[in-house]
């Protein structure tokens, strides 16, 4: 899959609400302790978006509707991401982006 | 397992902005609890079921439909759902609950109503004019709709003069108190859950129960809205001896609920995980969120014994 990497997908996303994965350390305490199982949840989704990798982000657009948002990985971040908001500003974002709506 | 997203949003959001909620059940139904305490309509504080509980049932109903349907060739024609949806309303037509489980959960809202008369607090209700919130629709990111919801509800609440709100689910208390106020800076009524507002009082209990139970925190009051305390404080005055599962209080663990209107499989999976966990600690367990109750009940199947807290609670204050 090619991948273009810029910043233009987190500031199209940021457009539709909060999503700041900036203090992200990427050291992976969310996804050891989300319920789903599904490795795209939440660290590698966030990274995605920080780094612009659009095709990504809409291929696991089934993962970003799967979370939760029972925010367990949120209280265990040790940066203190809101990850919550961001799944959701991302959902905005895939609504209109995938589903048109 | 999974439904096709991009059309279950759309319906779900369709019907809240053309139909006041998720899944449009008939006002007859959703004020049956009201109607049977005859309680006072409106006034400066109201009991707020957001149909919530209410929608149980019919949410259960619709689920049994999409487990049929997950996977299945039936579920491509949810495109062709949605288009028929905004004409004329599909849930009537598909969800159907057995009377039962409707009088089931409007007994949460009247052992709620019960448990705050006894209280002495001095409540209304706001019978059809009790709105859902868009809970759902807020999850799935389609703030258009909740923000249109957000404004009627609000109208309402001025319409009524209400000044504080008493919530019984966790997420209409998150709508209200967190969600709303966030859309609309100019909402001013104050928020509660039923938990908080009887937490600051004694419990008049004239006989403890006796036996043992675990407790579900839901996400959603434990992490969301800080009611961690309370309901524990509520038990300790019942006389049941309350064990702590392995995940407790803000670190407890998901009902699965959430992924139900996508992933019914993969909620049911986690139901199970988490009923296990509660089987460890109690053979029996206490809910404080419907959703919950029902998800968790359906993945226990009978091995694991649950009750919402306003059951107990009303037990425990003379029945
Ligand atoms: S726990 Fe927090 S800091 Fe660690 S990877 Fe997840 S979001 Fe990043
Ligand atoms: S909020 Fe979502 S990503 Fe975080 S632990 Fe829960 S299901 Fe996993």
């Amino acid at each position: 899959m090619t991948a273009v990497v810029g910043a233009e997908l987190a500031e199209a996303v940021g457009r539709l609400g909060p999503f700041d994965a900036a203090a992200c350390m990427n050291c992976g305490v969310c996804t050891a302790v989300c319920p789903m199982g599904i490795a795209w949840l939440p660290r590698r989704l966030q990274r995605a978006v920080v780094l612009g990798l659009e095709q990504e982000v809409v291929a696991a657009t089934e993962p970003v509707y799967a979370c939760l948002l029972c925010r367990l990985c949120e209280v265990s971040c040790p940066a203190g991401v809101h990850i919550t908001e961001n799944v959701r500003t991302l959902r905005r974002y895939l609504n209109r982006r995938v589903f048109g709506l | 397992m999974t439904l096709p997203i991009g059309p279950v949003i759309g319906i779900l959001a369709d019907n809240l902005r053309l139909r006041g909620s998720v899944l449009p059940i008939p006002a007859r139904r959703s004020t049956s609890w009201a109607r049977q305490l005859g309680l006072p309509v409106g006034g400066p504080t109201v009991l707020y079921s957001g149909q919530m509980v209410q929608l149980i049932p019919y949410i259960e109903a619709m689920v049994a439909i999409e487990e049929r349907l997950g996977g299945s060739p039936l579920a491509r024609l949810a495109p062709l759902g949605r288009r028929l949806n905004r004409v004329v309303s599909l849930v009537p037509l598909m969800a159907r609950p057995p009377g039962r489980a409707v009088a089931e959960y409007d007994r949460i809202l009247v052992d709620v109503a019960t448990l705050l008369s006894r209280a002495g607090v001095a409540f209304g209700a706001l019978y059809a004019d009790d709105l859902y919130t868009g809970a759902l629709a807020h999850d799935l990111g389609a703030d258009e709709a909740v923000a249109v919801q957000a404004r009627r509800i609000q109208q309402v609440l001025r319409r009524y003069k209400v000044r504080e709100v008493i919530t019984v689910d966790p997420h209409t208390t998150h709508m209200l108190r967190t969600v709303f106020p966030r859309i609309l800076p100019d909402f001013a009524v104050a928020v509660r859950s039923y938990l908080e507002v009887l937490a600051e009082r004694p419990l008049a209990v004239p006989a403890p129960l006796p036996g043992v139970r675990t407790l579900h925190d839901a996400c959603v009051f434990a992490r969301y809205e800080s009611v961690v305390e309370e309901p524990r404080r509520l038990l300790a005055q019942t006389g049941l001896r309350v064990l702590e599962p392995e995940a407790a209080g803000r670190l407890t663990e998901c009902c699965g609920g959430p992924a139900e209107s996508l992933f019914p499989a993969r909620a049911r999976a986690i139901a199970g995980q988490r009923v296990a966990q509660l089987r460890r600690a109690a053979p029996d367990a206490i809910t404080m969120c419907p959703l919950c109750l029902v998800n968790l009940r359906r993945a226990a199947d009978g091995a694991l014994g649950l009750e919402d807290i306003s059951s107990v609670l009303r037990r425990a204050t003379g029945g």
